[in-house]
């Protein structure tokens, strides 16, 4: 990047005040969105009576493995790893879910002429209107009924239809060329087959973009959990951190929280670096 | 290997009818061409043989069975697609492979005929690539590998060359004719391309909305069209036209040219006469006023209008002279042997005499 600004071979020749002043620019946008993640850190490797005595520590503390150990294992309602647990069971269910629900009822709505196959599509279309808080609180009568209440399965479930997913699948399939469908049927591919051997091989990477974003909707469902979870060992992370929380004059382990939540930021960074070649090819290839 | 038979095919979307009824007999390892032009059903016509298009009433034989209600896979056909329809994420093996994957051949016999068809077609380098890393002519052969590998009784073309250069069509069109005699296997190839047309077919099959032309050898429609669009159709230059009055074996034009044509006729008829077949003749009784000329080197077209006593019906007159002509011609007559006539009457249809 450097040299391509040094030899100003770009479009707009940057040199000498200009970068310096972009840089500068930049440097301070970015410790403007870090510091309050720095805090945390601080705040999670110092104890609890440095903490609240003024002025708030600025540099990291000698406590770091003491508090992580504590919240990991003893957490203030449960033990964090047993929510990061939920958290990951939940994330991953809704976004294994969704994936797999959608590409089926795309593959449906694309490639099967059956009555009211339109107003199917619609129906599904519509749902995109309807976000998890319009219909919570049916939801939670069903799942009540169902007894799924402090489950995994109530977790997931009402979670797990996904009309965005469907509508992105459905969109791809319709640009995958008409002739690979009629190429597979005279080489004896039954639907089925086509579908395994050809159409999901063809949509891995749009599979791996939308299992970040859904994953990350999974791990940061705040409202459903906390409605449907009452016993802390069912917790999940992000609800769990708002239950530490102290109200009132409690006093509470604030380092351990300030851990916590940083625990609970990790996973979904961990799934963008890991997945973000994938997820980019997924955003703007088209591979055909 | 195998015979293919339509008989009175009809095709209808709703109430709309693409193909009226379609006879044709296909003889074992004949190399059939149906061509026409866009829209005229021969896609249609293909993908019904294929069976991925149903039928609307009528009979698809293949070697004598009936398959109107087979799936395509059970038809013993392979077919080869105008953009390919290669599996973009498999290999060239991969994809030459897969129907005999499907079948449950044993691996060993895959990897054999495999190898076998990609040598044919000079893809044996080329078997771990995909197809994105192929040019277009490699991918062409890898569509026909595909269809190779099956052992198919029949072959069915969907307008495969029309993604190529021309260059490479011409190299391709020899390819597929020999590759075709080699495996002695029955074709069928949907082209619109009249050229591709006369130098593939053993017969050709004309389609014009639906409607069966004419089926017969390309020297046949050439010398004797069945109807006035297969005159149009097969030949470049296009076949001149000129509406005359017959009386007897004479025909007056409505430029007022009289011409003798030996053959018997009344009222109302459209001549015929292909470009080629003039003759520079000072007592001709065709006179053209010339109003461009095309020099091709080994032939000269001529483009005018056919100059008549009334000068009223100026009818379009292209004429073909070998040799290089530099001069108008207005004024030098041009004659045309009787034998080269077509007379067709005011339906279209070819008179006889």
């Amino acid at each position: 990047m450097g040299t391509v600004f040094g030899t100003g071979s770009g479009m707009v020749e940057k040199r000498g005040k200009a970068l310096w002043l972009t840089h500068v620019c930049m440097i301070i946008a970015i410790a403007f969105i870090c510091f309050p993640i720095y805090l945390a850190f601080v705040a999670s490797s110092v104890q609890q009576s440095e903490l609240v005595k003024p002025p708030m520590p600025l540099l990291p503390g000698s406590h770091l493995f003491e508090n992580y150990k504590e919240a990991l294992f003893t957490g203030i309602n449960a033990p964090v790893w047993k929510m990061l647990m939920n958290s990951m069971i939940m994330g991953m269910g809704i976004a294994i879910g969704k994936i797999i629900i959608s590409l089926l009822s795309a593959f449906a709505i694309v490639y099967f002429r059956f009555p009211f196959r339109g107003v199917f599509f619609w129906l599904i279309f519509l749902t995109l209107m309807l976000p998890v808080e319009v219909r919570i609180v049916p939801t939670y009568e069903v799942v009540a009924n169902f007894g799924m209440l402090n489950s995994y399965s109530g977790l997931i479930l009402p979670l797990v239809a996904s009309a965005t997913a469907t509508f992105l699948f459905r969109q791809f399939y319709m640009t995958v060329p008409d002739e690979l469908a009629e190429a597979a049927r005279i080489d004896g591919a039954r639907p089925m087959r086509f579908f395994f051997d050809i159409l999901l091989p063809m949509s891995r990477t749009n599979i791996a973009a939308l299992f970040v974003i859904l994953f990350i909707y999974g791990w940061n469902q705040y409202l459903w959990p906390l409605l449907i979870t009452t016993d802390p060992e069912m917790n999940t992370i992000v609800m769990g951190i708002k239950q530490m929380i102290p109200s009132g004059d409690d006093l509470r382990n604030w380092p351990v929280i300030m851990a916590t939540a940083l625990l609970a930021m990790l996973p979904p960074v961990l799934v963008v670096v890991v997945m973000q070649n994938l997820f980019i090819k997924g955003l703007v290839d088209t591979e055909k | 290997m195998a015979t293919v038979s339509l008989k009175s095919l009809k095709k209808s979307y709703g109430r709309d009818e693409v193909l009226h009824g379609i006879d044709i007999d296909i003889a074992d390892r004949e190399f059939i061409v149906v061509v026409g032009p866009s829209g005229c059903g021969k896609s249609t016509l293909l993908r019904m043989i294929a069976g991925l298009e149903t039928v609307t009433s009528g009979d698809v034989l293949i070697n004598d069975e009936n398959v109107n209600q087979h799936e395509p896979m059970d038809r013993n056909i392979a077919m080869v697609f105008q953009n390919y329809a290669l599996y973009p994420h498999m290999t060239v093996y991969n994809n030459m492979a897969y129907s005999l994957k499907i079948a449950g051949t044993p691996k060993a016999e895959i990897k054999e005929r495999v190898e076998r068809a990609a040598q044919l077609l000079q893809l044996t380098e080329y078997l771990q690539r995909r197809p994105r890393q192929l040019s277009g002519g490699q991918r062409q052969r890898v569509a026909m590998g595909r269809a190779i590998v099956r052992k198919p009784a029949v072959f069915l073309f969907d307008e495969p060359l029309s993604n190529l250069d021309a260059k490479l069509r011409v190299q391709m069109r020899l390819e597929i004719r020999k590759l075709q005699r080699e495996l002695g296997v029955t074709a069928v190839y949907v082209t619109h391309d009249q050229v591709e047309a006369m130098t593939l077919g053993d017969r050709l099959v004309v389609l014009n909305d639906g409607y069966l032309e004419q089926f017969g050898s390309p020297i046949e429609l050439y010398q004797r069209p069945a109807t006035l669009f297969v005159a149009r159709f097969i030949g470049s230059p296009a076949m001149n036209i000129f509406d005359g009055m017959a009386d007897g074996t004479q025909v007056t034009l409505d430029g007022g040219v009289r011409i003798d044509t030996g053959i018997a006729a009344s009222g109302r008829v459209k001549v015929g006469v292909r470009p080629e077949h003039f003759v520079a003749d000072t007592n001709g009784a065709f006179k053209v006023n010339t109003s461009m000329l095309e020099q091709l080197g080994s032939n000269t077209l001529v483009h005018g209008t056919l100059a008549g006593a009334s000068g009223a019906g100026a009818a379009e007159i292209v004429v073909s002279l070998p040799g290089i002509h530099t001069e108008a011609m207005v004024g030098e007559g041009l004659s045309v042997a009787p034998s080269e006539l077509h007379l067709f009457d005011p339906d279209g249809k070819r008179i006889d005499g």
